[in-house]
This record gives C-alpha cells, structure tokens and sequence, in this order.
C-alpha cells in the first residue's frame, strides 16, 4: 500500500501543479477533464495514507523537471504516461494480494485510473483507437514501475 | 424487457457476492427473458481433463509478456488442468458470455448502414476488436467453441431502434461497459486461486473501463461515474451505477478529503 501511495502521490502532486498553472490555451473540457483528475488522485493518496496510518511513508518529494507545464503536449503526454503507468502498475500487484478486501479496493482504484487514461488519450488523440490501444492493458512489477 | 433484464444483469454482479456456478447465473436473454445458458451452457465439467502440471508451469513464467496470443496458445493447451477449479470456470465462463454479448452488440452495430458517424468508428472498430480478442482468450480459457448464438439486443421488439438510433445504441453501450467494469471486478477475488488468471482478468478488466469511459465521454458524460448517478441514461439502467456513491472504503471515510466539504468529488473517485 505504501508502493500505492507513492504513485498516487505522484500523480496527485503532478495535477495539482498543472491546475495551479494550467498551460496556454487549455480548454474548458481539458480543465474540467485534469481538474476531475487531480481531485480524484488527492483521494486516492489520502485514502492510502488514512488506511496506512503510522505505517505510511512520508511525503515524497517529486522531480517534475522533465516536464513543461506551459506546454499542452508535455503535459498530457506525462499524464498518459502516469495513468497508463498506473493502471499496469495495479494490474501487476493484483496477484501479490492477500486480501481479499485490499484487492477489491484495489481494482476499484485501477479502474478509475483506466477511465483517466482513455479520457487523457482522447485529448491527446481525439476520436482514435489511442484510448485503448490494445485487448488486454499491461501489468508490471515494482521493478518496471520504479 | 430490458429495463427488468438489466436490473437482474446488475444485481448478479454485486461484487460482494460469491461466485455463483455457471447454472445458477442467470443473466436475462434480451430477447425473451430466458436464461442464456439455457442455450449456450456445454458440459465443460465433462470435459475436464486432468493435465496437472499445465496451468502451474505457465505460473512460473515470470517476467514473459502476457500477449493475447501467447496466453491464447498455451490456454489452449492447458487450461483443463486441476487448478481450474469448477468456480474459476465458472467465473471465466460468465466473462466469456458477457464478452460475447459485448463483442457482437458492436459487430452489429457497426454493420448497421450509416449508423454509428464516420468520426467514431475508429472507436467503436477498435472495442469491437477488444471484446473479440476477449471472446477468444476466455474462449480458449474455457475449452468452449464459439457458436453463434445470436443474441437479440431489441428487447423482444421493445426497443427496435438499438441499431437504428445512435443515440439508442449508445446508451446501451454506456450500459454494456459500466456493466463490464463492475462486473470483472466483483469476480477477481474469486479469482485469487489462480494468480494468472486474476492478472488477466485484470487486464481486460481496466481495458473495459477504458471503453467505458471512451463512451462515456462520446454520450458528453464523464468519464468516470458521479456518485450512483446514471447521468442522462433512462432510468432502467440505474441498478448498473446504485452501491457507487459509497464514500467510506475500508473504513475511511473520504468525503471532504481534498480540503473541501462533502462535495461529489469524493464520490466518483472509486468504481463501485
């Protein structure tokens, strides 16, 4: 869950500062669109860090220097990258949970993370087969996700 | 009838209950309210075989990129093994007819002459060839033919504009992958036994929310799903979304979080 927490807290502090500084030109739709976002990822991460309690590790500092938030293309490009990150990253932890309860919570999180991925391809890519490229969606390791 | 079809469709995916077996899911043929494993049901716990070292050896492969078309063949070969328990079939087999349903509502659709606009075929081509790609796996997975069973998306004539009025067919479509989503996600933890199985399942199952949220945003709705509301789908559908405006998940209580009163945002942050 801590492995949770750091990926959620990426991506909550990644739209937080897309919102505090939206790029040139970012449409209505975009705005509510990365705004939905970055209020779902503040949740996700409060969630993992409530239900961890004493056990959660602290706030992560994040390196975002590779991004340019005044640029529509990297910023839309490092939020697909994050979600579809996500979304793999959940997919390959599922078959390393024990409980029953934690997995269900689990597949709760990664399909709303899906829904983000489609949704932010779509800006991307509008109308094309980019929101699903492919019949089954990736699963990785820690290893591939860190 | 379709509105009484897909509250008992719903209600079969509670998450929450155990897998059922294969005879007792009862999934309402939209055609005349008949079970569809009456027609489509085949003696699989006949043809169980007994090739214990199949589905464990493909266990082991650690590290090997689960392609459809690696884990097609060797399910192919493998799947009657002894860890396929009569409830993983089950649920594998439940997967393969909501799959199927999926898979030929939008073969249908598609067809249907300048019915679904030129500017989203390309998305609902590349659905179509998703739900197939999942017909084949749990196809493969199951030891079951595919046969061609039609199904009657028309609700016995009640609703005989599904491949006439777009509008029509996209709610359905919203309907089929809201549905879609639920309803892998109540099967994974009986899943758990087979940890393959669960990844792949898995798979398909963030795929079919992709889809979901796709449509959705075609039908101008959100991607994702605001509390338990249906949005602008006719009020039929709302057993797919009751159970989502849950704001306590283990034992969390996550309204407000976010700085701000209870507000919807809370609500629609996790798939029911």
């Amino acid at each position: 869950m801590n492995y949770a927490l750091a990926l959620e807290g990426l991506e909550a502090e990644f739209y937080s500062i897309v919102m505090a500084r939206p790029y040139a030109g970012m449409s209505s739709e975009e705005n509510h669109v990365l705004r939905d976002i970055r209020d779902h990822e503040i949740v996700h991460r409060e969630f993992f860090r409530a239900a961890l309690g004493a056990k959660a590790i602290p706030q992560l500092e994040y390196n975002f220097s590779t991004v340019n938030f005044n640029d529509r293309t990297s910023v839309l490009t490092t939020a697909m990258t994050f979600e579809d990150l996500g979304v793999a990253a959940y997919n390959g932890a599922g078959s390393n949970i024990k409980d029953p309860n934690i997995l269900t919570l689990a597949g709760k999180i990664v399909s709303v993370e899906a829904r983000h991925a489609a949704a932010i391809r779509d800006l991307l890519y509008p109308l094309t087969d980019a929101f699903s490229p492919a019949a089954l969606d990736g699963s990785e390791g820690h290893r591939g996700v860190l | 009838m379709v509105p009484k079809a897909i509250a008992e469709f719903s209600e079969k995916l509670d998450h929450t209950s155990p897998a059922k077996s294969t005879a007792e899911i009862y999934l309402p043929n939209l055609m005349n309210d008949q079970p569809l494993f009456s027609t489509i049901e085949p003696d699989v716990q006949c043809k169980l075989a007994s090739r214990r070292d199949t589905l464990n050896s493909l266990l082991k492969l650690g590290g090997v990129a689960l392609t459809a078309p690696i884990v097609l063949a060797t399910l192919s070969q493998q799947a009657y093994g002894s860890s396929m328990s009569p409830g993983v079939i089950s649920v594998l087999r439940f997967a393969l007819l909501l799959e199927r349903l999926e898979h030929e509502f939008y073969e249908k659709g598609l067809k249907a002459p300048g019915r679904i606009p030129s500017q989203h075929r390309a998305v609902f081509e590349r659905i179509k060839k998703s739900e197939g790609e999942h017909v084949a796996l749990l196809g493969a997975a199951t030891g079951r033919l595919i046969n061609n069973d039609e199904f009657n998306f028309t609700a016995g004539g009640r609703f005989p504009d599904v491949f006439s009025d777009y509008k029509t067919f996209l709610a359905l479509s919203q309907c089929f992958e809201d549905t879609g989503v639920r309803a892998y996600k109540g099967q994974t933890t009986n899943l758990m036994p087979v940890g393959l199985l669960l990844t792949i399942a898995l798979k398909i199952h963030s795929v079919e929310a992709r889809h979901a949220s796709e449509v959705r945003r075609i039908r101008v709705e959100k991607g994702w799903i605001t509390a338990s509301s249906r949005g602008s789908l006719p009020p039929f559908c709302q057993p797919i979304y009751n159970g989502d405006g849950l704001t306590t998940q283990a034992g969390v209580n996550l309204a407000g979080i976010g700085g701000t009163p209870a507000v919807p945002r809370a609500k629609h942050l996790m798939n029911p």
